[in-house]
Parts: C-alpha cells; structure tokens; sequence
C-alpha cells in the first residue's frame, strides 16, 4: 500500500468517525441571546468556589490557610470528574429504584449530549457544565463547618461519597421533571436555584459533621482569629457576583424570569448586609467587615430558592429576615458551643431554610394563579406553605441521616479526624508540606 | 531579671504556647522570625525541591524573675521538642531551635511607672 493510498484511506475512515456528529442536527435551533448568558452564568458560578476558597480561607488561622482553600479547590477536581462519569446521569436521567436517583446510561461522559440542544435553544452540554458547577460548590460549602481540623484524605473520600449519595439524589427529586418534589402539591416545590438541593443541604451536613467530629482543640477557650479578613472580603464580593450566575442563571434561558431572578438577588443580598449591620451595630456597639459580608451571604443563600417567584419587596423582606436568623442562629452556636467554625449551618443550613419557607408569602400573584389553575381551582399560600416544608424536612432528614452514616463509616475505616499533633501543627504543613503566608517571612 | 529568648519550629508554637500557660507564664511576646541554623528543610514546588536558605522560625521574648527562670527554659524544651518517629524526613531531627538567656538590665512599666522586678 504506498503512502498516499494509506493516507486517504486514513482520512475516510477518520470521516465515517465524525461524520455523524457533524451531519446529524437536533432540529432545535441554538437560541444565541440564551446560550450565551447560560455560557456567562456557567463561568459565574464556578467563580464562586476560589470565592469560597477566599471567603473560608481569610476565617481561619494562618497555619490552615491552604488547607481550608484546597477544601473548595479540590471539589472544582473531583465534583466535576465525577458529574461527568456519573452525576449528570443520576441527576437528571430517568427515575430508577423507584426514584431515588435517576440514571440514563447515555449520559455517562455525556455521550448523548454531544449533538443536543435543549427545547429552550440552550446546547445541554451548557446546561449540563452549569448544573456541575453547582455539585462542585456544594460539598465545598459544608467544609467550613469542619475546617482547621479534618484529614485532607478523608475530606476527598467523603465530598465524593456526598456528592454520590447526597447532591445527585437530592438535585433528582428537586430539579428532574419526573422528581417527586419537583411534582409536589400544584406547581412542585419552590427552588429555583438550590434552596435545598445547595444550602440546606450543605448545611444540614456541615451541623451533622460538626457536632460529630467534635470542637477544635482549645474552642471556644482559645482565641482564634481570622487570619486575613481582607481576603474573605474579597471571596464575598466574588460570592455576590458569582451568584448572578446561580440565581439569574437558573432560569436557563435569557429573558423575562432571568431579570426578575437576577433582581430579586441584588435587592435580597442588599438588605441582607445593612440589616445585618444594623443588628450588629445594635447587639454589638461595632459595624464589623465580617458582619457586613456575612449579611450579603444571609441575603443571597436566602433568596436562591425564591429568586424565581419573588418581587423586589419580597425579596427584600428576605434579606431582612435571613440576616436576623441567621444572626439569631450563631449566637445559639456561642451559648450551645458547638464548633461549626465557619458557619456553614449558621448561614446556609438558617438561611436556606428561612428563605424555602418564609418565599411562600411573596410569591407573585400570577405564579399562584397558575398554580391554582393547576390545581382545579384553588391553591392557597398555605398549601404551598406545606409543600415547602415537606421539601425542606426531606432535605433535612435525608442529608443529615446519610451525612451521619458517611461520618461514621470514613471515622471508623480512615479516621476522618487530625491528630492533635497534626491540628497544632497545622492542615497547610501536615497534610501539604507548604505554609501560606510566606510573604511574611523574609527567605 | 532575665530576658529569655527561644527561637522554636513553627509548628511548635500552640505547644509551647499551652504548656508555658500551664505553668502560669503567660506575659510572652511572639514573632515570626527567618533564620539559617543547621536545620536543611526541603520544600517541594511543582516536584522540584528547594531548600530555602532562611527557614521560617518562631522567637518568644520572655523577660523573668530569677525564680522563673529554670521553669519556663524547662517548660520550653519539653514542649518545643519534636519526636524523631513522627517526622517524615529523618533530616528534619535537626532544627528544634534554641534558647538564649540574658541578663536584663532594667525593666519598666509604662502605665504605672513600676521598675525592676515589680514590672516584670
């Protein structure tokens, strides 16, 4: 066979390979203006993890500083591998076990979605890498109620275990159209944005971990200061922006509901932060920095379920409401002294919950129209009120209970807990042999 | 009066810090200080090694009364010690640090005006 006979050969069979992919068109057409926000809302929300990376790593101590950012970096690795072998399928395939997950072997290293386009004209390889990003930032968000004293080898077993048994699940029953709570009551259960798939969640398992693994060594008597809280303001500005992303994003299309999504955020984080400021300022003589960023947060984990369904006044009211519960909340963690370091139950498990239940009072007129036109004739705020907290209650019990049950086994088989030596010595040098803050060190 | 200083490992720190409370030493005064003893230290960054000439070290100033004197240097060598078995680098034996002790000259409260041992 001489050499160009070879070549062509070559290249007609390398064309049989792609040929199907190029001439094979889903006869949607690609919706640009929507495509291309849902590209923009992707990137936002991953950007929210170095956010969280920045926004947990300026709270703890100079010694633990990397370890505590590689909590959220090492979820952008795992999570997203994981999503692509098996999350998306068990997220939003086809109910089986009788709905305890989905699974759509075609969506394994997303085969089938390589020449999809969604009814909404969005390809769902975007809509697919913007529903990973929100299975990365979940497990990230429950770290911080362990931090400064957990093994970086069990953490990695235990987010990808969580995310398996706890995320793909729990997003299947919310978000997949034959999900039983997404088929809840007259129009399903309100959470346009992770309510309860993200924030309860993560911080149902954060108290669960916390109160398990037990305090810091020396918490609450010795002191223990942030080490860099410029840094933490700059993840929360990062946090406030990324979530454009994961509210306004949720529509997944470019219109009408992804500006009322995208404003209810804006109002909801806004008075969040004052409210928070002015409680503090109150209760504590001081408007702190730490306060402030953790009102923003209050506001937005709160407003994510709702950002769908509520007007700016309501959203409003939901900033105002998160901040005083989610302020109300940490100061019981200071009497109770239990050690959610960071407060990821204290902001999202508190937040999350006020705003899955409390967005039933400022839903817009029109969505509860439809939802009692749904229902054959009437549907009242209290109905939903009831399906909210089914929703709510199935998050809590089921993310606690399996939380539980992973802690256990990974304690018992690994040891999920540090050393005391390791603790005093420090997550950065014991499990990653690097410090942080080396720039204050001449070398 | 004296002015002991120790220079420890980083990672000694809560340790000694524990300890010298323990023992109800408790006025102390902490830096992060850079330093080049016997110790070699290999840090790994993108898998090549490098030993950084300053290694980054601890110094505690603690100023005493003579009858302190023997407690806290004790209470110091005891916590800042390392265990050989739990290092990963046998190379690391070296570079538990060092304590130096002198003879303090005056010694004087600013609030109150107190001098000498009164002000310690």
């Amino acid at each position: 066979m001489s050499r160009k006979t070879f070549r062509l050969l070559w290249m007609a069979g390398a064309l049989c390979l792609i040929a199907p992919s190029v001439f094979a068109q889903n006869d949607t057409p690609v919706d640009s203006g929507a495509t291309a926000w849902m590209l923009t809302s992707t990137a936002l929300v991953l950007m929210m993890v170095p956010g969280l990376a920045m926004f947990y790593g300026g709270l703890v101590r100079t010694k633990n500083v990397l370890g505590t950012m590689m909590h959220s970096f090492v979820a952008m690795g795992i999570m997203t591998v994981l999503w692509v072998v098996a999350g998306y399928a068990m997220c939003f395939g086809p109910n089986v076990l009788g709905g305890w997950f989905g699974w759509d072997p075609g969506f394994v290293f997303l085969k089938k979605l390589d020449n999809s386009i969604l009814d909404v004209g969005v390809p769902e390889y975007v809509f697919s890498m913007f529903q990973a990003k929100f299975a990365i930032i979940t497990p990230a968000l429950i770290a911080g109620a362990f931090a400064e004293r957990v093994r970086f080898k069990s953490y990695v077993v235990f987010i990808s275990l969580w995310g398996l048994l706890v995320y793909n699940p729990l997003c299947h029953w919310v978000w997949a159209s034959d999900g039983f709570l997404f088929n809840l009551g007259a129009s399903g259960a309100i959470d346009f944005a992770g309510g309860t798939v993200v924030h309860i969640s993560a911080g149902i398992s954060g108290l669960v971990a916390a109160l398990y693994l037990g305090a810091r060594r020396g918490y609450p008597k010795t002191n223990m200061p942030p080490s860099n809280l410029v840094m933490t303001m700059i993840g929360g500005g990062l946090l406030w922006v990324g979530w454009f992303g994961f509210n306004a994003g949720s529509s997944i299309q470019s219109g009408l509901s992804t500006a009322q999504a995208l404003t209810a955020t804006q109002v909801a984080a806004a008075a969040g932060a004052i409210t928070w400021m002015i409680i503090e300022g109150w209760h504590q003589g001081k408007a702190t920095a730490l306060g402030l960023v953790s009102g923003i947060l209050a506001g937005l984990v709160a407003v994510t379920p709702a950002a769908g369904v509520v007007q700016p006044a309501g959203a409003l009211a939901l900033g105002v409401l998160a901040s005083f519960g989610c302020y109300g909340a940490i100061m019981i963690k200071n009497k109770l002294k239990y050690d959610d370091s960071l407060d990821a139950f204290g902001v999202h498990g508190v937040g999350g919950i006020i705003g899955a239940l409390f967005l039933t009072f400022f839903i817009r007129p029109s969505w509860m129209q439809a939802a009692a036109e749904a229902a054959g004739g009437s549907w009242s705020v209290w109905q939903q009120l009831g399906v909210q907290g089914v929703a709510v209650g199935i998050a809590v019990v089921y993310a606690g209970l399996v939380t539980l049950i992973l802690m256990v086994v990974i304690n018992k088989t690994m040891g999920f807990r540090s050393s005391v030596d390791q603790e005093m010595q420090g997550l950065d040098s014991a499990y990653h042999g690097e410090h942080g803050y080396g720039i204050l060190n001449p070398s | 009066m004296k002015l002991i200083t120790a220079i420890i490992r980083e990672t000694k720190l809560d340790q000694v810090r524990e300890a010298l409370i323990q023992n109800e030493i408790e006025r102390i005064t902490v830096s992060r200080v850079s330093g080049h003893g016997r110790q070699r230290s290999e840090e790994i960054y993108r898998g090549r090694k490098v030993v950084p000439n300053l290694i980054p070290k601890i110094k505690l100033e603690i100023a005493v009364n003579e009858a302190f004197v023997d407690i806290t240097v004790q209470t110091i060598m005891e916590a800042a010690k390392s265990n050989p078995e739990e290092l990963d680098d046998p190379a690391e034996v070296v570079g538990d640090g060092k304590i130096w002790i002198t003879h303090l000259e005056e010694c004087i409260r600013i609030r109150t005006d107190e001098r000498g041992s009164e002000a310690i």
